[in-house]
């Protein structure tokens, strides 16, 4: 395939370059949404009421793993990209499969997570805490289901019609959601779960 | 049967069930003269699937002017029933639902989608651009907005209004105090049209940032393109608070989680400090566009560049920066303490400032002018001082000590009244006076609008100064009824006759649109007010493509330039036009979304979840569509222009 390196195929027309920087505005929104939410938690972090607090049901080892697991699949997904910019069709599908696979197995020890909250007594409607812990994870994570979805179609689209200026496109967007999923995670990581276990 | 009593109104009353007859009766008209005139076809071609930036414009003014109507009503039995003392015209709990719709109404249903229409008629056209940057996301917006709408306007005649303010305070809108659908149906129906402001802010804001002619620069902007750039950057960073709070209002009434219950470590104020972060903010949204407006106007009818540009930007800045610092305002009494007290008054203060800029460079701008007195500029005429006494009233309520004695009462209602409506809703008539001949071709009768303006404007000074001097003297705000001791009867029956003129003022402003459409010349030209920005150079009304040929421009007044000046606007040859293509997905997506909503006001996870399955399968769709639009081809392209009268040079 030939490449122009002057300009990264997804950025090669104006329609290209108005969908990134809109998107880029959407995820301005994005965290002043998280924002809103984490401010929440802080309000609500010592408001437990009868219910358990965040050092009582908070466990290292599958949030060290979602950890882990998440960071991994945000540098699988660079790698895809970059593979996109050399014009290797089936190396890039291979990365964002991965990444896909990564951010599935995130979420399957999320669930777990969630199950072993309802087990200790933490569920929704305990306190004004397990609501603001379990709907800042909820939307984090209902945003990484979005996404396996969202990047399922667009590795079909890459399958089936090759890295073309609108494949590439998308495919770069769907990688700037997935590293601010990444983000997000970081503060998630730092500000509810390690503050809350020390 | 026991699963339909749930959509009965709680409250019925002889006037609900009539509304009831009245909106099937209406329904069925509408139906019936669309099939006798075989116009589906065409609703659906032209409309319902269109992506035109300016049809979408139309119907958000179409939609706004219908829920001005609605609201109007619900403001004509307030004032009917505090009209005199001790009145039994409605009951607490009807009076209730009827300030919360009202509120909700005119802010989100109303005032929102007048300035989305006129961002989305105008900024693409000031810009010299086609169409805005997301043309399908435009069309997904306004469905949603009307979805939205649709759904909170149900509400009162199946399983009722909301009923707790349009600010729907906890505790009170909890499950403890508001048992019935209604609060449900304000935090679903705000959520759908809320996501729909913010595709819109965000599509704006791209649109402006990289669709702009050559040699626009961000600050040769037309200015009612630069104040909806900065209102747009505010939906960006305050619907998002709204959507979360929201959020939060829905599990804790349907799934009963502890957000700001009164126990177990739930917070009621955490709502009301989230409500009144995006709340704040939300204001100067309605208000930034409207000073455009002004700002457009004024400077026309002077026949006067606009005094100051860069202060005017400078201000409009500061004033956005502002606006997310002066949340507590709106509850100084609710016990943070002097200090965060007096840390919100300065800052609300400050907010008078750059106001204060604004005013003085609008008269600035008029000093020395040629000034026509044409309706949109008797509407900005009558706004600037009527404005500022909104202004010094606000500086009042600022001063959070003596907040002590007005919160709550008329005199904040007065307040607020005094600051939107020759604010915002001057300004979206006298837009929609100025850019009528832009969007449809002809004129609005001076003489009838003139008329309206008077009405409008005397309605509003009786309707709403007497509130002053009620609220001064203890009349509090959302009391269905006083004692006749109290003395507040004159006053509030001297409101009730203003309000009265007021709704006579929308009867004209309707009739002088349908009489405009009878009677009003159609070859109206060019340009019918001398105006000055960009948005002037191309034909009345606009062609579908907007500009032939892309325009060149060297200064905020581009149009005025190449009148006077002899600036060449337009170079090159006509050359073929890419357009995006219609479609019917956005109305379906809006419809799906009503459902969806409607569903979960009252519960029914079934239908949440098939058609939460189908919005997702429409935006599946969208990601493995392939639509690179279409072209208009040169030749059409001169056609069209020749029958408009001629290519514009």
């Amino acid at each position: 395939m030939n490449v122009k390196n002057a300009q990264p195929l997804e950025y090669s027309t104006h329609q290209n370059q108005l969908n990134i920087l809109g998107f880029w505005i959407f995820l301005g929104a994005e965290i002043m949404l998280f924002a809103t939410l984490f401010t929440t938690y802080f309000v609500m972090e010592h408001r437990t009421g009868n219910g358990p607090t965040g050092a009582e049901i908070f466990e290292i080892t599958p949030v060290l793993i979602e950890t882990f697991v998440l960071l991994t699949s945000s540098f699988t997904i660079g790698l895809g990209v970059h593979a996109m910019r050399i014009g290797r069709k089936n190396a890039m599908l291979a990365f964002f499969g991965i990444t896909l696979l990564l951010g599935l197995g995130f979420l399957c020890v999320e669930i777990y997570e969630f199950v072993h909250y309802y087990h200790v007594g933490a569920t929704y409607q305990t306190s004004g805490f397990t609501a603001a812990l379990l709907t800042t994870l909820g939307t984090h994570g209902a945003h990484v289901t979005l996404g396996l979805f969202w990047g399922l179609f667009i590795m079909i689209q890459v399958a089936k019609r090759g890295i073309t200026a609108q494949t590439a496109n998308k495919s770069f967007i769907f990688s700037l959601y997935w590293h601010f999923l990444d983000v997000v995670w970081i503060f998630i990581f730092s500000f509810i779960y390690l503050k809350g276990m020390m | 049967m026991e699963f339909f009593e749930r959509f009965a109104v709680p409250h019925p009353s002889p006037a609900i069930y009539a509304s009831m007859v009245a909106i099937v009766l209406v329904s069925i008209a509408i139906v019936v003269g669309i099939t006798y005139f075989k116009k589906w076809g065409y609703l659906w071609r032209e409309w319902l699937t269109t992506v035109d930036h300016k049809k979408i414009g139309i119907m958000y003014l179409i939609s706004a002017l219908l829920m001005l109507f609605r609201g109007g009503a619900d403001a004509i039995m307030m004032r009917a029933q505090l009209a005199k003392p001790e009145n039994t015209l409605l009951d607490a709990q009807h009076y209730n639902e009827i300030f919360t719709t009202h509120g909700v109404v005119m802010i989100i249903f109303m005032a929102m989608p007048f300035i989305f229409a006129f961002m989305n008629i105008v900024v693409p056209l000031q810009i010299g651009a086609r169409d805005v940057a997301f043309p399908r996301l435009n069309a997904i917006s306004f469905w949603l907005f009307f979805a939205g709408a649709m759904l909170f306007n149900i509400s009162f005649v199946v399983g009722g209004s909301p009923d707790a303010g349009w600010t729907s305070y906890f505790p009170l809108a909890g499950t403890d105090f508001s048992q019935s659908v209604g609060t449900n149906y304000y935090m679903i129906a705000i959520q759908i049209s809320g996501i729909g402001s913010l595709m819109t802010g965000i599509n704006m804001i791209t649109t402006i940032l990289n669709m702009r002619a050559p040699g626009m620069t961000l600050m040769k902007m037309p200015m009612f393109t630069c104040s909806s750039f900065i209102s747009c950057i505010i939906i960006l960073f305050a619907f998002p608070v709204l959507t979360i709070a929201l959020i939060m209002c829905t599990t804790d009434r349907l799934f009963a989680t502890n957000f700001f219950t009164s126990t177990d470590g739930g917070m009621d104020m955490l709502w009301a400090n989230l409500f009144w972060i995006w709340g704040h903010p939300e204001v100067y949204i309605l208000i930034l566009p409207a000073f455009g407006i002004y700002s457009e106007v004024i400077s026309t009818f002077s026949q006067r560049n606009l005094y100051g540009y860069k202060s005017m930007v400078g201000s409009m800045v500061i004033i956005s920066l502002l606006s997310f610092f002066v949340w507590t305002h709106h509850f100084f009494t609710m016990g943070q303490g002097a200090l965060t007290n007096s840390i919100f008054s300065i800052t609300t203060m400050a907010i008078a400032v750059p106001t204060g800029v604004k005013i003085f460079n609008w008269l600035l701008t008029m000093y020395k002018g040629k000034i026509r007195f044409t309706v949109p500029m008797l509407y900005a005429v009558g706004f600037i001082p009527l404005f500022t006494v909104g202004g010094v009233t606000g500086v009042m309520l600022a001063m959070s000590a003596a907040d002590y004695q007005y919160h709550n009462t008329m005199f904040l209602v007065a307040h607020f009244h005094n600051t939107i409506i020759p604010g915002v809703v001057f300004a979206m008539l006298a837009g929609l006076t100025y850019y009528w001949p832009k969007m449809f071709g002809f004129m609005l009768n001076e003489r009838i609008g003139k008329w309206g303006f008077w009405f409008l404007t005397i309605g509003f000074c009786l309707a709403f100064f007497p509130m002053y001097i009620t609220g001064l003297d203890g009349q509090a705000r959302r009391m269905y009824t006083y004692s006749e001791s109290t003395g507040f009867g004159p006053l509030n029956m001297l409101s009730f006759i203003g309000a009265g003129l007021m709704a006579i003022a929308f009867i004209i402003i309707v009739y002088n649109v349908l009489y405009s459409i009878k009677n009003s010349p159609r070859n109206v030209g060019d340009e019918p007010w001398n105006a000055r920005s960009l948005e002037w150079a191309t034909h009345n009304p606009v062609p579908e493509y907007n500009f032939a040929r892309t325009p060149h421009v060297a200064s905020s007044e581009a149009f005025w330039d190449a009148k006077k000046k002899g600036h060449e606007l337009f170079k090159g040859e006509i050359e073929k036009i890419h357009m995006p293509n219609n479609s019917g997905v956005p109305f379906i997506m809006g419809i799906i979304f009503f459902i969806c909503g409607f569903s979960f006001v009252f519960a029914l996870w079934i239908p949440v979840v098939v058609s939460l399955i189908g919005i997702f399968a429409c935006m599946t769709l969208r990601s493995f569509e392939k639509d690179d639009g279409r072209y208009i081809s040169a030749d059409e392209v001169k056609a069209t222009e020749a029958k408009f009268g001629g290519a514009k040079s």
